[in-house]
């Protein structure tokens, strides 16, 4: 657990990077700190390992003081995650994996082992080992930072807009593995980000701070949409509230239409004879879904050209926005529902998905806590 | 003309004996390394400090304005104020050594320099972020990226050394120059270009010396003869699948399930 | 210092030998650099054998290059034409790498951008890349002027006439102040090309200047 009490920082000339802050990041949870330029977020971050100290007020993990401690030894207990990752040039991808391990004094082979363990759990598979960073695109030297930081085993990560730098698709990558990577191994991270998106989809909890470094709110995210504490956290967060609060929401209790389908490969007779309806979806050997043809349109038997795959598929454990994506993508109106092995599980309507959202925003959410000072105990 | 030079060149006289060749190239060399030796020691350390701390850059801007001396101007003025003062038979040597470690250093400290500072700032961060201390981040991270340009400081240095070395047999240094200085003085062609010969070759088999050297000290992540090995080749990344919606949050929150 | 007001005339006629000696190859190495440099960005595979070639040359001290010259140009020693000769291939050889960093350094979107509205190769060359070229150029340059101003003293071993003269003849003489008047001399000489280049860099980049 990450601790912040009145924190500041003042520069010469009497600026607050940081204006008394008290914080709390819960361990085994993911805060984001979140702000536009100049809210002091990567400064909060870099006084958590004495990158920068601060002016005032103290800083404590699991109850000790990180001021007491020697720095170089504080460091090496801490992952840190940088914007460029920083991956020392002159070194392979192993043995900058392994740096922290040979710090702490592990012998060679046993720290390289484990980086190669590392290595495997943040996707990239052995033959990356011998490689040197300038071999790797962006988005592999970032996921070779991430598995840096973690050689070690530390308990609590230090994230500075470690994905701000790779385009948007790698991004959603790294993401994704971040948080599955974080639901084994339950990592104290604290993680900046300028994009409330990035905040929305990661944070268990979000700290959002305004310039000249004060904290306006900190909250989860689903209390962050559905009721910020003024007007800058309310336009800093964004439209769209509303529907990205779908995300945070249980599956929707809807009931799922049977679909007619036809294997691929399938003749245009078969096909006709499947279904009236314009559109009609094709599943695979194995069952699994692969985009909608119109029988109508066939002339051969159903090939991968044919399919149209515009649809995207929700699986049937995820919230409503994944539902009504998959109906509002869909070329027929009916969303495609998988089970969690892929298997088609049904269709649903974009109609049908809304009619079973709740209404309004549920009491929990809507009162105004106390949500600008101490972070809810996890 | 080309027969003389090498009647000259092979003749046995040339071959044995102090005023030989073997016997001036080693003089030669050893001028040389000494002088880069010294040169090194005082200017490696002050370039890596200069771009470590980022203080007194003027010093660098210093040496390399000092570049502008004519080398010839500054062994003849030193060993006319250095030379009378000594007396025994280093009175020769000991001017043109401190030319030789005077003109070696601006390289060297513009090579140290520029190594330090070419060393990207998130390296540095990162490396000090991950524990490391000082003088660790200096000899682990800083030395090794900085490396390249500091060698080809040495090189540079080692070209300026050697040339004027060569020149300065005419203030009575041994080495090679000795042929072109002697040989001038008397006229005697193929003895000049002789020497001229064994001198450039000497200079040219330095110079592959350091690039071996080079191509074997710097790590292959930094000189860029590992090109990226994109497009067809790359290994599979495991990540997210590709028909999934976007990614948004795994964590479900209880109340959604109630209705108001 | 009389010594220095009497001799005026003679030091003037020096230095301007040596302005000559240094200076005329620094331009015919520059013209003889560009397509060099050019050839070398454009194909890389020959990049490596020019530039290689190149920084050999370098590599030879100058006084064993100011006697060889004869025996490649058939001259006789005290020809000034094997100074020029050897000064140039010097310049070339510093300035090579110049160019084609030079000409590497316009950004990619500008010469591309050129290209799209219609230039066509050597018209872009000529409008776009060289007046883009031009800092990293000069800087290279300003190098190039200043090793030449100091090369070409050296040359007063082999008995050309230049401000090196009153380096050796001090030295013979031991009169000291003659020495110095070498020694300022050159360096007035350096300084004075170190500013020409960097005022006809001013000239040639207007927008540089525009800035604020």
């Amino acid at each position: 657990m990450i601790r912040f009490e009145g924190v500041t920082k003042r520069y010469a000339g009497g600026s607050a990077a940081v204006d008394d802050l008290t914080l709390t990041a819960p361990t085994g949870q993911i805060t984001v700190l979140v702000g536009p330029s100049g809210c002091g977020k990567t400064t909060t971050l870099r006084m958590v390992n004495r990158m920068i100290a601060p002016t005032s007020g103290t800083i404590t993990l699991d109850s000790r003081d990180t001021a007491a401690l020697d720095a170089a030894e504080l460091r090496r207990g801490i992952g840190y995650v940088i914007q460029h990752a920083g991956l020392f040039p002159h070194r392979t991808i192993v043995d900058n994996v392994a740096t922290v391990p040979r710090l702490l004094g592990w012998d060679t082979r046993r720290a390289r082992d484990r980086a190669m363990e590392v290595l495997d759990r943040v996707g990239l598979d052995s033959t990356y080992a011998r490689r040197y960073p300038a071999q790797l695109s962006g988005g592999q030297q970032q996921r070779v930072g991430v598995a840096r930081a973690l050689a070690a085993d530390p308990p609590v990560l230090l994230m500075d807009e470690p994905f701000s730098a790779v385009d948007p698709v790698v991004r959603e990558q790294l993401q994704a593995d971040l948080l599955r990577l974080q639901g084994d191994l339950a990592k104290t991270i604290l993680f900046v980000t300028h994009d409330i998106d990035e905040a929305i989809t990661l944070g268990d909890q979000i700290a959002v701070l305004r310039v000249g470094g004060r904290l306006a709110q900190v909250d989860p995210p689903e209390r962050l949409l559905a009721n910020p504490v003024d007007d800058f956290v309310a336009d800093f967060v964004g439209r769209d509230r509303g529907y990205r609060a779908l995300g945070f929401q249980a599956p929707p209790r809807v009931a799922l239409a049977a679909e007619p389908t036809v294997a691929l490969g399938a003749s245009p007779q078969q096909a006709r004879a499947a279904t009236a309806d314009a559109w009609l979806l094709v599943v695979d050997d194995a069952g699994m879904p692969v985009g909608w043809v119109q029988p109508a349109h066939l002339t051969t038997a159903i090939g991968p050209e044919h399919l149209h795959r515009g649809g995207t598929v929700a699986r049937q454990d995820s919230p409503p926005r994944a539902y009504l994506d998959a109906a509002l993508s869909s070329p027929s109106g009916r969303g495609v529902i998988v089970a969690a092995d892929g298997r088609l599980a049904g269709t649903v309507t974009a109609g049908e998905v809304v009619a079973a959202l709740p209404h309004g925003i549920p009491e929990s959410l809507a009162t105004q806590g106390d949500s600008t000072r101490e972070a809810p105990r996890a | 003309m080309l027969a003389s030079i090498w009647a000259w060149l092979i003749a046995p006289e040339q071959w044995s004996g102090s005023r030989g060749i073997p016997n001036r190239v080693l003089e030669h060399l050893g001028y040389s390394a000494l002088a880069l030796a010294i040169g090194a020691a005082i200017a490696v350390p002050l370039g890596l400090w200069v771009g470590h701390s980022g203080r007194a850059q003027w010093i660098v801007t210093a040496t390399n304005a000092a570049r502008a001396v004519p080398s010839l101007g500054l062994l003849f003025a030193v060993a006319m104020f250095v030379g009378p003062r000594i007396s025994s038979d280093l009175a020769y040597v000991i001017p043109s050594l401190v030319v030789l470690v005077l003109l070696a250093i601006p390289p060297l400290v513009s090579g140290a320099y520029a190594g330090v500072r070419a060393v990207d700032p998130a390296v540095r961060d990162a490396a000090y972020g991950m524990g490391m201390r000082p003088r660790e981040v200096l000899w682990q991270v800083e030395v090794p990226c900085a490396l390249p340009l500091v060698l080809s400081g040495a090189r540079a240095a080692t070209l300026q050394v050697i040339a004027t070395a060569t020149i300065a047999a005419a203030v009575s240094l041994g080495g090679l120059g000795r042929y072109l200085i002697d040989g001038l003085a008397v006229r005697d062609y193929p003895q000049m270009a002789g020497g001229a010969v064994v001198v450039a070759s000497l200079a040219l088999a330095v110079d592959l010396g350091w690039a071996l050297l080079t191509r074997y000290a710097v790590s292959p992540g930094l000189t860029g003869r590992s090109r990226p090995v994109r497009g067809g080749k790359q290994p599979p990344v495991r990540g997210v699948g590709r028909h999934e919606a976007p990614a948004t949050s795994s964590r479900v929150l209880p109340t959604g399930s109630e209705s108001t | 210092m009389t010594w220095v007001w009497e001799h005026l005339g003679d030091i003037g006629g020096y230095a301007v030998s040596h302005a000559l000696l240094a200076g005329i190859p620094l331009v015919v190495g520059l013209l003889l650099a560009l397509p060099l440099g050019w050839v070398a960005r454009r194909y890389p595979p020959i990049a490596s054998v020019v530039v290689g070639g190149s920084s050999l040359l370098y590599t030879i001290p100058s006084l064993a290059l100011f006697i060889l010259m004869p025996l490649v140009l058939g001259s006789k020693i005290l020809d000034a034409i094997n100074v020029y000769v050897a000064m140039t291939i010097y310049t070339v050889a510093l300035l090579v790498r110049t160019v084609a960093d030079a000409l590497g350094a316009v950004p990619d979107a500008t010469r591309q951008a050129a290209t799209a509205m219609g230039y066509r190769g050597f018209g872009r060359l000529v409008a776009v890349d060289l007046p883009l070229a031009v800092p990293v150029l000069a800087a290279g340059l300003r190098v190039a002027a200043v090793s030449n101003v100091s090369i070409v003293s050296v040359a007063s071993l082999i008995g050309y006439p230049q401000l090196g003269y009153y380096l050796t003849d001090g030295y013979q003489r031991s009169f000291p102040l003659e020495i110095g008047v070498g020694i300022v001399g050159c360096l007035l000489l350096a300084l004075l090309f170190d500013g020409a280049i960097r005022a006809g860099e001013w000239a040639l980049t207007p927008w540089a200047r525009a800035g604020r």
